[in-house]
């Protein structure tokens, strides 16, 4: 590839590589670094404090996967939390049952056990994959809101099926009287009483790689062909088609990547310290609150929805401080509150469809995303 | 014949717009399909380029028969349709636009080339390459939706009322190019309701009524016609 080539050739005007930017593979670089400096510090910044970074890392892969979809595409799915509730469900039971059936234990693991959690997050996030596939395949053919009303109703069913899952076994012993088929059918997750103990895999170095791997393949997606044809389909699908998008496929596909970055958030959440997996974490209203971040992002930028995220998760947090002067009861109200403030003033998100470093460039896209 | 249409039905619901629709590009040429409000003009080109399926009837492109085939994968095979009302994408920025129009193919010289032969054509966009393309005049988007249509190499470009909504200098210059890019070697089947200046610059024509075609010939032929005259170029 000649030199003159590239100067004629698309790549170099194409938004988001202008000269004089930052480079952008700087931000995940940073959320990796930090990710190592998180692992080396050995979470000396307090329970509490670390609490709180694990949550938000969890939210923030949770609302950048989800802008795939709800930005990208311009499809709006609000059943998020439902491809989360599948990830997590599906790496804990192997987690779970994996380490019970070998080490007779879940708890009290060493740090030798620590890389099982990635072939955990891998295989929790292809069995959300596949979910959104089967969710996504009839419903994205249609346009309109369709698939808003699918994926509601996929949470909601997924919820209730979850409240009808058998009770957790907590022994080997146990393990082998239901044998391998009882495990599975219907799946031994606990049911309404949820899904405790299982291994404690999750820390900050892994949460900040994924926060890292989701940031770097949805940036590297949003400026790809394949990733402008998605934005393509948002702004205009006939146009879109007509340009030789295959506007099904590609719809599908997006709601697939999102769906399995939402199982590698469920599986950190579910391998988490101190949590127990509950029916209700498939439900709507934790859907709610991914697509908060993304709206409030801007539907459309991926440092957008991470910044809301921090911003949602933070809000959250630092409301629980009115505890202290005994108005708690105020707390979501207040959190309503400032969620409209933030809407009425910025209705097109923080950013819009753009990204953090394009305010730094020369501001040449007038129109400014929308 | 680069594309010929047998004997086409489409049905919207349980209503009829195109009854019976025949008609035949030759390779090179231009052909116009024109016709009042609701005569099917729109359907008959949404009906080849496979955005909606006819309920009778074959198209043929290249000698393939392309009936019901959808509108994304006619791009490759060089049937490129620019939707009515232009479909532009507003929130990307102009050159986006343009690298989405070649969105199918991957020589990647071939794409410069064309880019920079489109940008020649229609130099207002050069300037504009990095503005949203919603922040364009309604002139400057269609000369975008063209020139990313062009990106696509198309050998048969249908282009649905290109002149709509703009002012008459624009219309002028918008037909100049559409005859330049014929000039190319590039197909393109038009669908117009400013009836004069497509029999102007098409070779053939044919007049669609109530879903029917009523009339067909060489455009010249048609603008002298008596019917043609009154109904459709005031006088």
């Amino acid at each position: 590839m000649g030199e003159g080539l590239e100067q004629l050739s698309h790549v170099s005007d194409r938004a988001g590589v202008g000269a004089g930017m930052i480079p952008r593979w700087v931000a995940p670089c940073v959320v990796v670094a930090f990710a190592f400096v998180m692992y080396a510090s050995g979470g000396f910044v307090g329970d509490y404090a670390s609490r709180v970074m694990l949550d938000t890392g969890i939210m923030m892969i949770a609302a950048v996967s989800l802008t795939i979809v709800n930005g990208f595409t311009g499809q709006f799915s609000i059943g998020h939390a439902a491809f989360m509730a599948i990830g997590g469900y599906v790496s804990g039971w192997l987690t779970y049952y994996g380490l019970l059936a070998t080490l007779g234990r879940t708890t009290d693991l060493g740090a030798e056990h620590g890389w099982l959690l990635l072939p955990a997050a891998i295989i929790g996030g292809l069995a959300a994959a596949g979910a959104g596939w089967l969710v996504g395949l009839p419903s994205l053919r249609l346009r309109g809101d369709y698939l808003a009303i699918v994926t509601l109703g996929f949470g909601e069913i997924l919820r209730v099926l979850l409240q009808q899952t058998d009770r957790q076994r907590f022994s080997s012993q146990e393990m082998s009287e239901v044998g391998l088929l009882g495990l599975i059918v219907p799946p031994d997750v606990g049911g309404a009483s949820g899904f405790e103990s299982i291994p404690k895999l999750t820390n900050l170095a892994w949460v900040y790689l994924m926060v890292g791997a989701v940031i770097l393949f949805a940036i590297r997606l949003k400026y790809s062909s394949y990733g402008r044809a998605m934005l393509a389909i948002r702004e205009d699908e006939i146009a879109a088609e007509s340009m030789g998008v295959n506007v099904t496929r590609m719809k599908v596909r997006a709601f697939m990547f999102a769906a399995f970055f939402a199982g590698v958030a469920g599986t950190l959440y579910a391998h988490q310290p101190g949590t127990l997996l509950r029916p209700a974490d498939a439900g709507y209203a934790r859907s709610f609150d991914i697509v908060i971040m993304v709206v409030m992002g801007g539907l459309g930028s991926i440092s957008g929805a991470t910044l809301a995220a921090i911003v949602v998760s933070l809000l959250n947090v630092g409301l629980l401080e009115l505890a202290d002067y005994g108005a708690m009861k105020w707390r979501m109200p207040i959190f309503a509150l400032l969620l409209i403030l933030i809407m009425i003033f910025r209705p097109q998100g923080l950013f819009g469809l753009r990204e953090i470093w394009d305010f730094f460039r020369s501001r040449d896209r007038t129109g400014g995303g929308r | 014949m680069l594309l010929s249409v047998h004997d086409l039905d489409v049905h919207y619901g349980a209503i009829q717009a195109l009854s019976g629709v025949s008609l035949e590009v030759e390779a090179g040429q231009i052909v116009t399909l024109i016709g009042g409000n609701g005569a099917g003009k729109t359907t008959t080109l949404r009906a080849i380029s496979g955005m909606i399926r006819p309920t009778r009837g074959r198209v043929m492109f290249d000698g393939r028969e392309i009936t019901s085939t959808p509108a994304h994968a006619l791009v490759s095979r060089g049937l490129c349709h620019v939707p009515e009302g232009r479909g532009i994408f507003a929130n990307l920025s102009v050159s986006e636009n343009l690298d989405l129009g070649a969105y199918c193919r991957h020589d990647r010289l071939g794409i410069a080339e064309d880019r920079e032969r489109a940008l020649e054509l229609f130099p207002r966009l050069r300037e504009r390459l990095k503005q949203n393309a919603g922040t364009l005049s309604g002139g400057e988007q269609q000369m975008l939706a063209i020139g990313r249509a062009l990106l696509s190499r198309p050998r048969l470009l249908l282009l649905d009322e290109p002149s709509l909504g703009l002012a008459p200098q624009l219309v002028q210059l918008i037909f100049t190019i559409i005859r330049e890019i014929n000039g190319t070697g590039t197909t393109v089947l038009l669908v117009e309701q400013n009836a004069h200046m497509a029999l102007a610059v098409a070779h053939r024509a044919y007049v669609l009524q109530t879903g029917r075609v009523v009339k067909s010939g060489p455009a010249r032929q048609l603008l002298e016609d008596p019917d043609v005259k009154k109904a459709y170029l005031g006088g």
